[in-house]
């Protein structure tokens, strides 16, 4: 069996960058405000996935480096996120 | 020879399951359900296809020294991921009690008797 | 001052490894390590306090260093995987049963509440909703309630898991 690489890690992009559109789908039609901060959860952690084969793809360890700091920043954005619906943790 | 069938296991393991966060995002009919499926299922996938570039950069990379570079940097990746979604997911959920969404269709709510 | 050091330690290991083969230092070039060093003093400085809040050593035994590997390698992802093909089936079939539950997970230590909250989150078909930090009780969402578990009032942690026993383990680690 023989597959050619890194093609697999192209399809893995272009089927996550759908499930991206269909996401949005979710941030705009969501009725209330945390179900726009849920699908804006599921769009970071997606772009997470993306990044990762996209260190694959081109050959560079920056993409992974890029990954781990998008991860850390979406999640101090949820918290803010999560402060201004709900109010700070007291 | 065994690495490539396992590499596009782990993607297509790591997709369905993407995809099936996804499709339960906008099935769900209220947002501690949303919730369930985004948090538990994307992030499962996003680590298989983490795993899935560990295994490419372990045994399938021209420079040694610089895959296990980039393999290092997944793991660690694929660490913060699991701890800060958890995290983020609980204060998601938290936010959206206080801010008086009630779980809709829902058989007991403990919650209501402790903060109205 | 050790919660000082601890965390500076930790933070510059981290960075090592995210620049290891830098340079011609061993694996680091000394541009690197100069750097590595001043962040992570400066990053020491500023966060020891939330990175080393309680002021114990229980964490250094290496038994429970060793629970602790066990616990993320092996029980957790297992317990994880089953999760996931739980949450697949409700997405594909539709059925669920939510509800928001209380349970006592007898756990004094602010780590074991951490670990066991972030586990469950990830694990067995349910999210930590909110932490009562009196008495150190958890509530919790669980997308299907089996029968009968609405009726109790403080549900007993065990009966969520199916695998293993994952509160008394998070015991083990952290008490």
């Amino acid at each position: 069996m023989i597959l050619l690489f890194p093609e697999p890690f192209e399809i893995c992009v272009l089927v996550l960058a759908v499930l991206i559109l269909v996401a949005l789908y979710r941030l705009v039609a969501g009725p209330t405000s945390p179900d726009r901060v849920v699908a804006l959860d599921a769009i970071n952690t997606l772009v997470v996935g993306i990044m990762f084969a996209l260190g694959v793809i081109f050959r560079e360890n920056i993409f992974v480096d890029v990954a781990i700091l998008y991860a850390v920043l979406s999640f101090i954005g949820t918290i803010y996120y999560a402060w201004y619906i709900g109010g700070r943790y007291t | 020879m065994i690495i490539e069938p396992l590499i596009a296991i782990c993607i297509i393991i790591g997709l369905v399951f993407s995809a099936l966060g996804i499709f339960g995002l906008i099935r769900f009919p209220d947002v501690y359900t949303r919730l369930h499926a985004e948090t538990k299922a994307t992030t499962f996938g996003s680590i298989f296809i983490g795993l899935a570039v560990i295994l490419y950069a372990l045994f399938r990379w021209d420079d040694a020294g610089e895959g296990i570079s980039l393999a290092a940097h997944v793991l660690i990746g694929i660490i913060i991921l699991m701890v800060t979604n958890a995290t983020g997911s609980h204060a998601i959920a938290r936010a959206a009690y206080k801010s008086g969404q009630k779980p809709d269709p829902s058989v007991t709510d403990a919650l209501a008797d402790v903060e109205p | 001052m050790i919660a000082f050091l601890v965390t500076t330690v930790f933070i510059f290991i981290l960075y090592l490894i995210l620049t290891a083969g830098s340079g011609t230092l061993g694996l680091w070039s000394y541009e690197e390590l100069g750097a590595g060093i001043v962040l992570s003093l400066l990053v020491g400085a500023v966060s020891s306090r939330f990175f080393c809040k309680e002021r114990s050593v229980r964490m250094a035994n290496p038994v429970r260093i060793l629970r602790l590997l066990i616990y993320v390698l092996i029980l957790f992802p297992l317990e994880m995987a089953r999760a996931n093909l739980d949450v697949a089936y409700r997405v594909i079939t539709g059925r669920i049963r939510p509800g928001i539950i209380r349970i006592h997970p007898e756990l004094q230590t602010d780590l074991g509440i951490l670990m066991l909250a972030n586990s469950i989150t990830l694990t067995p078909g349910t999210l930590t909703v909110a932490a009562d930090e009196k008495t150190g009780d958890l509530f919790i969402h669980l997308i299907n309630i089996p029968e009968g578990l609405e009726k109790k009032e403080i549900v007993k942690t065990s009966d969520l898991f199916s695998f293993f026993d994952l509160p008394a383990w998070i015991r083990r680690i952290a008490e």
